[in-house]
């Protein structure tokens, strides 16, 4: 099926997942900082809001995750089948968000949105089998 | 604030707050993300595929990639993506947004069905029914976790309830 071994190949999608996910995570906490961009685009303008978003250091951080994540799928596909390396990536960066979402964002994950993501995160699973 | 006047507070069970406050102009958004993630993936994938096969040795190839006009299309459409998500993560939680922007997933399956005409087996039908339901759920809620402080619901955001 692929020339590496099972250890091999889920470590490699636990690096994806895992920048992935720092990549949403840094992102999301760097735009919860700037705050809402039209109320910002009233008070300072429309490159108000483009200085907020570059001097904001989280949102570095999540554009090098973001770009490593990218060249990490690359190598990830040259190596893995795409049909093993999408679904999986896929499913566990979202249920690694959700957790991130609550615990490292502190936002309110409502019941609401444990069962939306559990049907998402289903969806996800059967869509790409 | 931005907020509309049909904004409505949730009550969480440790002194969150939810605000919901769903404009037009926040649905766009949420449909450029579904929509530029989806097709600057196609669009990228077909001009590289135009391109023929990659290789280490000849990497600076890579550079002439952007002038194919399906590559250069494809990246047009993932910057207008970025900026999207990044302008909806301004105003909704992430816990939010994730969910909803896995549409585009049903939105690839559907179109491979009836615009490709693939067949779309019964696993992958109950996928779609199962990601539909819960991003219906979802959207249907409130967007963003407000913490209560001393001065009000949250510093920047003034919430009429």
């Amino acid at each position: 099926m692929n020339s590496l071994g099972v250890i091999a190949t889920w470590l490699m999608i636990f690096v994806l997942v895992a920048l992935n996910s720092a990549g949403d995570m840094s992102t999301a906490r760097a735009m919860r900082r700037v705050g809402d961009f039209a109320e910002l685009r009233r008070k300072a303008g429309i490159f108000g809001v483009v200085r907020a978003v570059l001097t904001e250091p989280w949102f570095y951080l999540g554009l090098l995750a973001m770009a490593l994540s990218f060249f990490a799928l690359l190598a990830a596909l040259s190596l893995i089948d795409l049909s093993v390396v999408v679904p999986a990536s896929a499913s566990l960066t979202f249920l690694l968000n959700l957790l991130g979402a609550k615990f490292f964002l502190k936002e309110h994950v409502s019941p609401r949105r444990w069962l939306s993501g559990i049907l998402v995160l289903g969806g996800i699973v059967l869509l790409r089998t | 604030m931005s907020l509309s006047e049909t904004q409505q507070i949730e009550r969480g069970s440790i002194g969150h707050q939810h605000v919901h406050s769903m404009s037009f102009v926040r649905y766009v958004l949420l449909a450029l993300i579904i929509l530029g993630s989806t097709y600057g993936d196609v669009y990228l994938a077909k001009g590289m595929k135009q391109l023929g096969g990659m290789s280490v040795s000849r990497w600076h190839d890579l550079l002439f990639a952007p002038f194919n006009p399906y590559v250069a299309l494809g990246i047009v459409l993932l910057m207008m993506f970025y900026i999207s998500y990044l302008a909806s993560l301004s105003w909704a939680d992430l816990s939010y947004i994730m969910p909803a922007t896995t549409f585009g997933y049903v939105l690839t399956a559907l179109l491979a069905h009836f615009m490709l005409g693939e067949q779309v087996s019964l696993t992958r039908w109950v996928g779609i029914i199962m990601i539909t339901a819960g991003v219906g759920f979802i959207t249907g809620g409130p967007s963003l976790t407000v913490t209560p402080t001393p001065e009000g619901v949250s510093p920047h955001l003034e919430v009429h309830s």
